[in-house]
């Protein structure tokens, strides 16, 4: 899984995003390799989301840039930037309240062939076999943890190179989180696929990614493989022990 | 009896065009949110552009055969109409975007105005008049009523503007349930954020939104023109606000609520006039509009938002 630092799949570079005059990332930089499962730690209102948001072009950063495969995807407009090969699962799940499961699955899938549809669904009901059960069912009728599911789906459904997700484990029961993780280390394992994990679940995330990111206020303030992170006193005070909700 | 027939026979005919006006602001406020108040004046120029288009073809190209006459003249209706729409959109309500809420509504009446005046110096301000083309009909049932004997008949015009208005209405519909701009369209109406993240482009698919309204208004104005045989600058208007009515009345945003209220409006309308007097119709129907509204404040369709955090 370790790769040289020519086969970078993201990188970003002193990026600045402001909420109007409200500055929400300072001069941030950031490194994701093909293949590589990277994640962000940090507090709430650290900035997390919007450096996800900001990958995605939305809000669009003020400074710096941001380089996926090789190209400058700084100032392009959301969906040219998604069409690239990038997937989010945002904050909040963000399901189609009244599009049934299926539908939602199916606007994943909207910039992919066609042809792939039926294969991709099957493997995706493998992954997650509740949404199959709940194919019929309207988005907004689902359990938190399904939501979750299916905003993971969704975003797989659109085959990407590169995997966002926004704290996946969020308000879900412990089970469930284990089974998301398990997900996600099985994808990266069998396909390569590439992801980066913005979590406040620190533990759990900094065990399953090879590597992390720490940010406060704005600012990465640390970085290191996962196992290297998780034994650091600052992190464990600030993010495991003390902080752990 | 008899009596009643008919007029439900007219009032079906009077509510599907107004259920295919309705659809266009119903369809714009679904996605984003706005009232689209120049809506009732773009299907005011499709009918100009209807009438235009057919007096090109019958008096100066010379086409005489009704039937292909009236099908070029629907096709090209819907074609300029949309080029309409679109530019509206694009010029009056785009920019705006993210601007605050009432910039828009402002905007599109002050479009309304601008769309009326134009025509207004263009074409002047006198109605224009179109002979009726399609005469006859089918009688359905021989009657006595008070005034004297009565054949309960439903004309082929009337006929054509129902047939024409369930053939659309049912493409349309799995247009939105089917297709993947219909998909788009939904999602962009639930959540335009996320539909960017899944790759849509949400600016095209409002600005197709607009031109998917503007052709279904070019039907009805080819229609309103067709049954009425009068047209001027200010027919948008009154056909404007009946229609937002039915719209509200079926529940803004949703599609079936937009015809199942025009065809309440149209049926509204004619049953007052028949059966109790001319000069109340518009206020009957606004007040059946009321009295939904107070028991069901988002419509007899409405959706009620049902969503988990």
């Amino acid at each position: 899984m370790t790769t040289g630092s020519e086969d970078l799949l993201l990188s970003v570079r002193g990026v600045e995003t402001y909420y109007g005059k409200i500055v929400a990332l300072r001069g941030v930089d950031l490194d994701v390799r093909r293949g590589e499962i990277v994640t962000l730690i940090g507090a709430n209102g650290a900035g997390k989301s919007t450096l996800m948001m900001t990958i995605c072009g939305d809000p669009r950063a003020r400074a710096g840039t941001i380089t996926y495969d090789g190209r400058d995807i700084t100032g392009m407009p959301t969906h040219e930037i998604m069409r690239l090969g990038i997937a989010q699962s945002p904050e909040g799940r963000r399901i189609f309240p009244r599009m049934t499961v299926l539908e939602n699955l199916k606007m994943g899938a909207q910039l992919v062939a066609p042809e792939h549809f039926e294969g991709d669904l099957k493997r995706i009901y493998d992954l997650f076999p509740r949404l199959k059960e709940r194919a019929a069912q309207r988005g907004g009728t689902l359990s938190g943890g399904e939501q979750q599911m299916l905003a993971i789906a969704r975003a797989l459904m659109s085959r990407p190179k590169l995997l966002l997700l926004d704290e996946p484990s969020l308000g879900l029961a412990p089970l469930i989180v284990k089974q998301i993780f398990e997900v996600i280390r099985e994808l990266n394992r069998t396909e390569g696929l590439t992801v980066f994990l913005v979590e406040q679940n620190a533990f759990h995330a900094l065990k399953l990614a090879h590597r992390g990111y720490v940010m406060v206020n704005g600012n990465i303030t640390m970085s290191g493989t996962g196992a290297e992170l998780l034994k650091r006193e600052e992190v464990r005070a600030a993010y495991l022990e003390g902080g752990r909700h | 009896m008899e009596y009643f027939v008919q007029q439900l026979i007219n009032g079906l005919t009077l509510g599907s065009i107004y259920g295919l006006i309705a659809i266009g602001y119903t369809m714009v406020y679904g996605i984003i949110g706005m009232i689209n108040f120049a809506h009732g004046d773009i299907f005011m120029i499709s009918s100009f552009i209807a009438l235009a288009v057919f007096l090109i073809l019958t008096s100066v190209l010379g086409f005489a055969f009704l039937p292909v006459v009236l099908l070029i003249v629907l096709l090209v209706a819907m074609l300029f109409t949309s080029a309409w729409g679109w530019t509206v959109e694009r010029l009056a309500y785009r920019p705006l975007r993210g601007s605050f809420r009432l910039a828009p509504l402002i905007t599109a009446i002050g479009m309304s105005i601008l769309l009326q005046n134009f025509v207004r110096v263009t074409q002047g301000a006198r109605v224009k008049p179109l002979p009726p083309q399609i005469q006859g009909g089918i009688p359905l049932m021989d009657g006595m009523t008070d005034a004297g004997p009565i054949v309960v008949q439903i004309s082929y015009m009337q006929l054509i503007i129902i047939v024409t208005t369930v053939v659309l209405m049912t493409v349309f519909s799995l247009i939105i349930a089917k297709t993947s701009l219909g998909r788009a369209q939904r999602a962009c109406e639930q959540d335009r954020k996320m539909a960017a993240l899944l790759g849509v482009n949400v600016d095209r698919t409002i600005s197709l939104t607009f031109v998917m309204g503007a052709a279904l208004a070019a039907v009805a104005g080819l229609m309103f023109l067709l049954l009425y045989g009068v047209i001027d600058f200010y027919i948008g208007f009154l056909a404007g606000v009946k229609a937002f009515t039915a719209a509200v009345l079926g529940g803004i945003g949703s599609l079936p609520g937009a015809m199942l209220g025009g065809l309440l409006i149209g049926l509204i309308e004619v049953f007052w006039a028949g059966y109790f007097s001319v000069e109340y119709k518009d206020v009957a129907a606004f007040s059946i509009l009321a009295i939904v509204l107070i028991f069901l404040p988002s419509g007899l369709l409405g959706k009620p938002e049902v969503e988990k955090v």
